[in-house]
C-alpha cells in the first residue's frame, strides 16, 4: 500500500479553487516563511536549505544548496528560474504555476534573499498563457503587498522579479540554452565549460538557475526547518516530490508523495492515486523519468521512487514524469514518436544530434508502416551507437547538450526489451497493431 | 513612426526597461509584435529590431528558432493538437485527423474561411487530459471528437472570446510593480545591511 502520511509541501492549497489569489495564499500562512526568513542571515537560510538536501527537482536532481554555494561572489549576481517544462509527460511545474503561483514566488524571494541577489528573472514556457498570467498577478500582487520592490517587509533587502515568456522550444529547458534565450538569442546550449552557470552565466556574470518545484519547496523548509524535510524520503532522496502520472492509467495526474517510501507499483495502482491500468491490461513497459529516461519492465514495478535507487537499474527519475505503456500500446510507435519529438527539437548545433535524429526517425518510421528490413534494427543500434557510444547510462556524449545522449534511450530500451515485436514489424510489413 | 499602436510601444519600452541589456527583451517583444499583427510581420519585425538595436535578420534569423512565433499570416485562432507520447497513447492522432476533417484544412496550413490555422504540436505539459489541445495557447480540454466539434462552434459564435483572444495576445495581465531604484543604490543598501547583520552577530556573540 502507497504511503500517503507525509505532509504535502507544494500542493497543500492546490484543492481550493482560489489557490492561485493573494487572498487565498495570505489565508493559508502565505509569506510567513519570507518573514521569517528576513529575520534569518542569508547564510542561515542557505544551511537550512543545505540540511534538508534538497535535491534539483527539474531533471538532474543535482543538491540545491550545493549549487548555491558554488555561486561565484561578484557585484552582480542573479537567480533565474527554470520553469520552461517541456520534457515530454511533464506536467507538474504546469500544475504549480497555474494553482500556486503566490508559494513559487515567496520560494523565489527567500532564494534570492538567501543568494543575496537582487534580480531574479522567472523564465516560464511560452506555451502557459495561463500560468504566465497568474504568475504575473502574482508577481504584481507581492509588489502590492510589500513582500517585493525596495526594503520588503521593512528590511534591507530589495529584489526585483521579472517574468519571462519562452517562444517555443525544448531546448530552453538546458539551463545555458536559457541563458541564451533570456539574453535574446536563439536557444544554443553553450559549449562547456565553463561547466556552471554559476561561474559564468547570465551576461557572463555568476547565476544560480533553480527549477519551479525546487523553489516551491522553500516556504516549507524555511517554516519547517530543513531537518524535517530531511526526515521525509529516504537515502539522498529527501521529501515529498512531484510525480506526473500519464499514459495507460486510469486516474493520470500531478501527485505529492513521499520519496524512497512508495514504489512504482503504488502511484500506478493504489486508488488514491494512479487506481490501476485502463480495463485492467497487464503493464508493458513504464518510462520512469521523462522520455529521456531507458525504460522498465514490470519486474521493477516494486522498485522504490527514489533517485538513487532508480539510477542503480539504469535509469532515471529524471523530471518526474512516469509513462505507463500497456499490451495495447506498439513500442515501435511510441519510439518513433519519442525520436521525432527530438529530431523535431534537436538545436541543430552538433552532427550526431541533428543528424541522427532525423535518421533514427525515418528508420522507426519505416518499420511502423510497412517499409522496414531486418537489418534496420541493428541499423537502429549502430546509429545510436554513434550518438552515445556504448549505449551505457548514464550516456557518453558526442555532443554539447545532453539532448542527443538522451534520443538512444527509448529507441535502445524498446529494441532491447522488445525486438520481436521490431521483427513482426518486418516480416508483418508493418504494424501488426494496426 | 512607430509600427506598433501607442499602448504597445508603451509596453515595449516599459519591457525594455527591466533587463539590464535591450536584447534581452527580444523575446518578450516578439510576442508583442505577434500580439498586434496576429503574425510577425516586416514591420513588426523591422519595430523590434530598432527597438533592441539589431538587425532585422538578426531579429527574423532568432524568431524563426522559436515554434511560437509565426512567419506567415495565420488563422484568428492557431487550434494546436499534440500527438506526442502521454497523447499518443490516448488517441491523439486520430484526434489531429478529426480536426484536419472537421476544419477543412490540412495539418500546418488554415481553413478555407481563414479562421483556423491546425498545427500538429508537441507535448503542452496538460497530459492527465490527453489528447491536448490549445488554441492560441489557451487549454481548451476538448479530448473527444465531439467535444472538439463543439468548441469550434463555441468559437465561431464568439462565446468562447473571454477565455481565446486573438493569436498573438499571451499575456493579457499587465506587469504594475517593480524595483525602480538604481543599482547603485541597492548595492549601497545591501552592502548597509549587511554591515548591519555582522553587527548584530558580533554583539550577540560577545
Amino acid at each position: 500500500m502507497a504511503m500517503l502520511d507525509a505532509p504535502r509541501i507544494v500542493t497543500s492549497r492546490a484543492e481550493f479553487d482560489d489557490s492561485h489569489t493573494l487572498a487565498r495564499f495570505l489565508a493559508t500562512g502565505g509569506y510567513e516563511s519570507l518573514r521569517k526568513a528576513l529575520t534569518m542571515l542569508p547564510e542561515e537560510v542557505a544551511a537550512e536549505v543545505d540540511e534538508a538536501s534538497l535535491l534539483g527537482r527539474g531533471g538532474a536532481g543535482f543538491p540545491a544548496g550545493r549549487k548555491w554555494s558554488m555561486l561565484r561572489k561578484s557585484p552582480v549576481s542573479y537567480l533565474v528560474v527554470n520553469g520552461d517544462e517541456s520534457e515530454p509527460a511533464t506536467f507538474k511545474d504546469h500544475f504549480l504555476v497555474e494553482r500556486d503561483p503566490h508559494q513559487l514566488v515567496e520560494g523565489v524571494i527567500i532564494a534570492a534573499y538567501a543568494l543575496q541577489v537582487n534580480q531574479v528573472f522567472i523564465f516560464l514556457r511560452g506555451e502557459f498563457a495561463l500560468g504566465l498570467e497568474r504568475v504575473q498577478q502574482a508577481i504584481n500582487d507581492a509588489y502590492d503587498h510589500g513582500a517585493l520592490g525596495r526594503k520588503i517587509f521593512d528590511s534591507g533587502f530589495s529584489l526585483d522579479v521579472v517574468l519571462h515568456p519562452g517562444a517555443g522550444a525544448y531546448i530552453c529547458g538546458e539551463e545555458t540554452s536559457l541563458i541564451e534565450a533570456l539574453e535574446g538569442k536563439r536557444g544554443f546550449p553553450r559549449i562547456k565549460p565553463p561547466f556552471f552557470p554559476a561561474v559564468t552565466g547570465l551576461y557572463g556574470e555568476p547565476t544560480v538557475v533553480n527549477n519551479v518545484e525546487t523553489m516551491s519547496n522553500l516556504p516549507w523548509i524555511i517554516m519547517n526547518g530543513g531537518a524535517a524535510f530531511a526526515a521525509l524520503g529516504g537515502g539522498r532522496s529527501t521529501g515529498t516530490r512531484l510525480f506526473a502520472l500519464a499514459g495507460r492509467v486510469r486516474n493520470p495526474g500531478v501527485y505529492e508523495i513521499e520519496m524512497v517510501k512508495n514504489t512504482f507499483r503504488d502511484l500506478i495502482f493504489d486508488p488514491a492515486l494512479g487506481g490501476g491500468i485502463i480495463d485492467d491490461h497487464e503493464i508493458k513497459a513504464i518510462i520512469p523519468g521523462g522520455v529521456s529516461a531507458p525504460w522498465f519492465g514490470p519486474e521493477l514495478l516494486d522498485l522504490p521512487l527514489g533517485q538513487d535507487e532508480v539510477a542503480e537499474k539504469g535509469s532515471m527519475l529524471g523530471s518526474g514524469s512516469i509513462v505507463v505503456m500497456d499490451e495495447t500500446t506498439c513500442v515501435v510507435r511510441a519510439s518513433w514518436r519519442i525520436t521525432r519529438f527530438f529530431s523535431r527539437e534537436s538545436c541543430g548545433q552538433c552532427t550526431p544530434c541533428r543528424e541522427g535524429s532525423g535518421w533514427l526517425e525515418r528508420v522507426l518510421y519505416r518499420l511502423e508502416n510497412g517499409g522496414g528490413r531486418m537489418e534496420d534494427i541493428d541499423l537502429l543500434l549502430d546509429l545510436c551507437d554513434n550518438i552515445a557510444p556504448g549505449l551505457t547510462w548514464p550516456p557518453q556524449q558526442t555532443t554539447i547538450c545532453v539532448l542527443g545522449p538522451s534520443i538512444p534511450s527509448s529507441i535502445h530500451s524498446a529494441i532491447s526489451m522488445f525486438r520481436d515485436e521490431f521483427v513482426a514489424h518486418v516480416t508483418n510489413g508493418g504494424c501488426p497493431h494496426d | 513612426m512607430s509600427h506598433f499602436r501607442t499602448e504597445l510601444r508603451q509596453r515595449a519600452e516599459e519591457i525594455i526597461a527591466l533587463y539590464p541589456r535591450k536584447r534581452s527583451a527580444m523575446l518578450p517583444l516578439l510576442h508583442l509584435a505577434q500580439e498586434q499583427d496576429g503574425y510577425l510581420s516586416d514591420e513588426g519585425i523591422a519595430e523590434v529590431a530598432g527597438l533592441t538595436d539589431t538587425t532585422p535578420a538578426d531579429v527574423r534569423g532568432t524568431a524563426s528558432f522559436y515554434d511560437m512565433y509565426h512567419l506567415e499570416p495565420v488563422g484568428k485562432y492557431v487550434v494546436g493538437v499534440c500527438t506526442n507520447i502521454a497523447c499518443l497513447l490516448a488517441g491523439g492522432e486520430e484526434l489531429l485527423e478529426h480536426a484536419s476533417t472537421a476544419l477543412g484544412c490540412a495539418v500546418g496550413s488554415t481553413s478555407p474561411d481563414g479562421l483556423f490555422t491546425l498545427e500538429e504540436t508537441e507535448c503542452l505539459a496538460d497530459c492527465n487530459l490527453a489528447p491536448c489541445v490549445q488554441v492560441n495557447h489557451r487549454y481548451v480540454r476538448s479530448t473527444t471528437p465531439e467535444k472538439f466539434d463543439e468548441m469550434i462552434d463555441d468559437l465561431r459564435g464568439g462565446r468562447l472570446d473571454h477565455d481565446v483572444p486573438s493569436h498573438g495576445t499571451l499575456i493579457r495581465v499587465r506587469r504594475n510593480g517593480g524595483l525602480r531604484a538604481e543599482r547603485s543604490e541597492v548595492a549601497a543598501e545591501r552592502a548597509e545591511a549587511k554591515a548591519a547583520r555582522e553587527a548584530r552577530t558580533a554583539k550577540e556573540s560577545s
